[in-house]
């Protein structure tokens, strides 16, 4: 047995580590918050000349044809820096769904582009509050074209493609759709965490190619959000990582009464806790990149577990890192906040915590039948 | 990434197996599995100190019985890692052994780690084969978390034959009953800072002045005992360190303590999940409710989160690595668990949540003997409390907390 990652992994991980020290500082993440840009695009030109944006995409597209434990381990290193590029939108999602359903001219037209960073893809699903099902959706196809609208859309300003979901007679079905287009309007909304961009996108008349067969989105997106949720789950685990760093260096340096706050039980208990819910969450992560890499059938329930406890661990730390932090920890200045934004985004990012429960819970009770 | 085991593994795997499937009693394996969390107790139909001894000793003759101590003290002489996989395979005929965990999880490392070459000859392989029971006489009334405020006092003996006299009470002491000898710590020095002035002995418990009575514990049953010291007479060849020295002694088996308990540990998340499964709610079967099914997500997520961080401690073993830090959480995420779990079963058994009565009750009153011992599990092998601190820092790296008595005279610390 050997539940760790290799030592080339490993190596990537540091490599990947001094690459993100060097090019992503939290001021990185702090010019797309306020508004100055709508991504670090140097960071993302910076990532696609390591090869980082298509680990996973074969060599014969242009990417570097490494496996999905790879991206688990440059995942959990952008989750620790506040990445603020569109690499979740268009590695996990648009990459995947390209990879499982895309037809050879698709793969052929958008995989080297996603490889090199010259083209950015995303998924428009949601649409309003609430999950989506089959008959929930406004967004549908007339006579070939699209009408409806996406909101939110991660990263929908700057994408040059999207994947979209929409009602094909009474059947569900996926779209592939060129953004730039006649019939697409997008416009930025603001979110809760504005370090990474969200739109709203309206089609009226969109010209757009199916993606995989009709009446298969469902089941697509239902693959690749399993697929999708052990690598944010891993961004969630960096970031919780980091949120607990943070305060225990905080807690070390900060002192009242006579003391360093760190040597306070109550304050002790509090990072105590962000260890237990961040160790937790590492291992529920290795078993989802376990069961990702190797396309086991355990996958549905591993990645549930992986994305659960990574969402609880991310938003436990990054909330109790403010509580460590004190008064100082509210204020705009520190970066508390862009950890506690990014955790409660990255909580619903693909689909909220109540909506993987149920996934985790129909997983194990089909293993249990098995 | 992976769980497979390597050729090696997988050889010494099947030979367990193979081993298991002549040797094990089987005919003990129902029983075992509807008294899970009881330990031996729940065993009825056989003596159950006597069903603990003979598996013992058939594990022993094959070298199962504590599989990585060296073949010389009667041990297997196997890996870390062939321990773990023979702990594996053992799987539910461990729940036998439960009497002797306290003797091979600690006084036997402490024994080889302390005692001479004789002491050990003489008491190691009777540990092994489960001949002679052990039992760590440490805790006191008033030192639990804070052991090292002990007060059970070893003086000379008066007619300087170098033997010491022990007075005093411990608690919380368990296999005391049944054991034959104890691993105690006890005062020496009262008159120096209270980690310097402990000393560390083994001993007869057949020895006069020794008394063990049964503590009842708040859910009725007598898995602890206390025991009495009166004039207990210890030879000196029986100190282990150096007088003063025990403190340093105990650490041998104080991590030890934690790891032990951690390794054996079941959440109850599968007995909750059998229960909701099997449940009928006012609108259909109980696990379509959404409030049941958060629950037992976050319960779900919990366990696998503990099993993988244990695939993760046996993947550094399987590397020859000593596991990291993370292993520390086990038994506080473990315990809490249990209690929570507990709460809730009885919750959706309604006002028959009460009943005990295996025949009455809904799942034979497993969850009502869960939520009556969960509060000892939050307690036993480091509080809850004392485990957090341990994470703050050791794992985190947070100073310790001011210790007020830290360079006091034990004898003029008030209280």
């Amino acid at each position: 047995m050997n539940f760790e990652f290799s030592a080339e992994q490993l190596q990537l991980r540091d490599t990947a580590r001094r690459f993100l020290a060097d090019k992503c500082p939290p001021a990185a993440a702090r010019a797309v918050l306020d508004g100055k840009v709508d991504h670090d695009a140097a960071l993302w030109q910076g990532l696609a000349e390591m090869g980082f944006l298509g680990v996973t995409i074969p060599e014969a597209y242009g990417g570097l044809g490494l496996g999905h434990l790879e991206l688990c381990v440059l995942a959990e290193e952008m989750g620790r820096t506040l990445a603020p590029v569109p690499f979740s939108s268009s590695v996990y999602l648009a990459t995947e769904l390209l990879l499982s359903a895309g037809s050879e001219t698709q793969k052929q037209h958008w995989l080297p582009r996603l490889a090199s960073g010259s083209a950015i893809g995303t998924l428009a699903h949601a649409e309003a509050t609430g999950a989506v099902s089959n008959g929930s959706l406004t967004t549908h196809l007339e006579h070939g074209r699209l009408y409806g609208q996406k909101l939110p859309v991660p990263d929908g300003e700057i994408a040059d493609f999207a994947v979209v979901t929409a009602q094909e007679g009474d059947d569900l079905s996926l779209f592939l759709l060129d953004l730039s287009g006649a019939g697409v309007t997008r416009e930025a909304v603001s979110t809760i965490d504005p370090s990474r961009r969200h739109a709203r996108i309206a089609f009226s008349g969109a010209s757009a190619e199916p993606l995989g067969e009709r009446g298969n989105a469902i089941a697509q997106i239902s693959a690749v959000q399993d697929r999708a949720a052990v690598l944010f789950a891993f961004e969630q685990l960096g970031g919780a990582d980091r949120a607990l760093e943070m305060a225990r260096d905080y807690a070390l340096e900060r002192k009242a009464f006579g003391r360093q706050i760190g040597s306070f039980q109550a304050i002790k208990h509090l990072l105590a806790n962000m260890y237990v819910a961040a160790t937790l969450a590492r291992s529920n992560c290795y078993y989802g990149a376990w069961a990702l890499s190797t396309e086991a059938p355990e996958l549905p329930v591993a990645a549930a577990s992986a994305r659960i406890s990574a969402t609880q661990a991310y938003q436990l730390c990054a909330k109790d890192a403010i509580e460590v932090h004190g008064g100082m920890g509210f204020t705009w200045e520190f970066d508390c906040h862009l950890h506690y934004r990014r955790s409660n985004l990255l909580a619903l990012a693909l689909g909220s915590l109540s909506l993987w429960e149920d996934r985790l819970i129909d997983a194990l009770r089909q293993s249990q039948a098995a | 990434m992976n769980f497979d085991d390597t050729p090696e593994q997988s050889a010494f795997r099947a030979r367990v197996r193979t081993w298991l499937d002549a040797n094990a009693p089987k005919h003990l394996e129902p029983e075992l599995r509807s008294a899970i969390g009881t330990g031996i107790s729940g065993l009825k139909s056989v003596d159950p100190i006597e069903a603990a001894k003979a598996w013992q000793a058939r594990k022993a003759s094959a070298g199962y019985a504590c599989p990585s101590w060296p073949r010389e003290f009667g041990g297997g002489g196997h890996s870390a890692i062939e321990r773990v996989i023979w702990q594996q395979e053992e799987g539910i005929f461990a729940q036998l052994s439960g009497i002797f965990s306290l003797g091979h999880g600690m006084c036997g490392p402490t024994l080889m780690a302390w005692a001479n070459e004789e002491q050990k000859q003489r008491f190691i392989p009777p540990m092994v084969t489960g001949e002679e029971i052990w039992c760590q006489l440490f805790s006191e009334p008033c030192a639990g978390s804070d052991l090292a405020g002990l007060r059970t006092r070893a003086e000379l003996a008066p007619d300087g034959s170098g033997d010491w006299i022990i007075n005093g009470q411990k608690i919380w002491t368990s296999a005391a009953h049944v054991a034959d000898h104890g691993l105690l710590i006890a005062r020496s020095d009262p008159a120096v800072a209270k980690h310097k002035g402990l000393t560390m002995f083994f001993l007869d418990m057949k020895s006069p002045g020794v008394e063990v009575r049964p503590i009842r514990q708040a859910n009725g049953h007598n898995g602890f005992n206390e025991v009495y010291f009166t004039d207990v007479r210890i030879p000196d060849a029986q100190r282990l360190g150096a007088p003063g020295q025990g403190w340093e002694v105990s650490l041998t088996t104080l991590m030890n303590e934690r790891m032990t308990i951690g390794a054996t540990i079941v959440t109850g998340f599968d007995q909750i999940f059998s229960l909701v499964c099997a449940m009928e709610g006012e609108n259909g079967p109980l696990v379509e409710d959404r409030a049941v099914r958060s629950k037992l997500a976050s319960w779900a997520v919990r366990d696998s989160g503990l099993k993988y961080t244990s695939m993760r401690a046996i993947s550094a073993i399987a590397r020859g690595e000593i596991p990291g830090p993370e292993n520390s959480i086990g038994k506080l995420v473990a315990a809490s668990l249990h209690q929570e779990i507990a709460t809730f079963a009885l919750d959706l058994q309604g006002e028959a949540g009460i009943l005990t009565n295996p025949d009455l009750s809904a799942a034979k009153g497993q969850f009502q003997a869960m939520i009556m011992r969960s509060p000892a599990m939050r307690i036993e092998g480091g509080t809850d409390e004392i485990l957090r601190n341990i994470i703050a820092e050791r794992v985190l790296g947070l100073p310790g907390d001011i210790r007020v008595d830290k360079n006091v005279p034990f004898n003029q610390i008030e209280g």
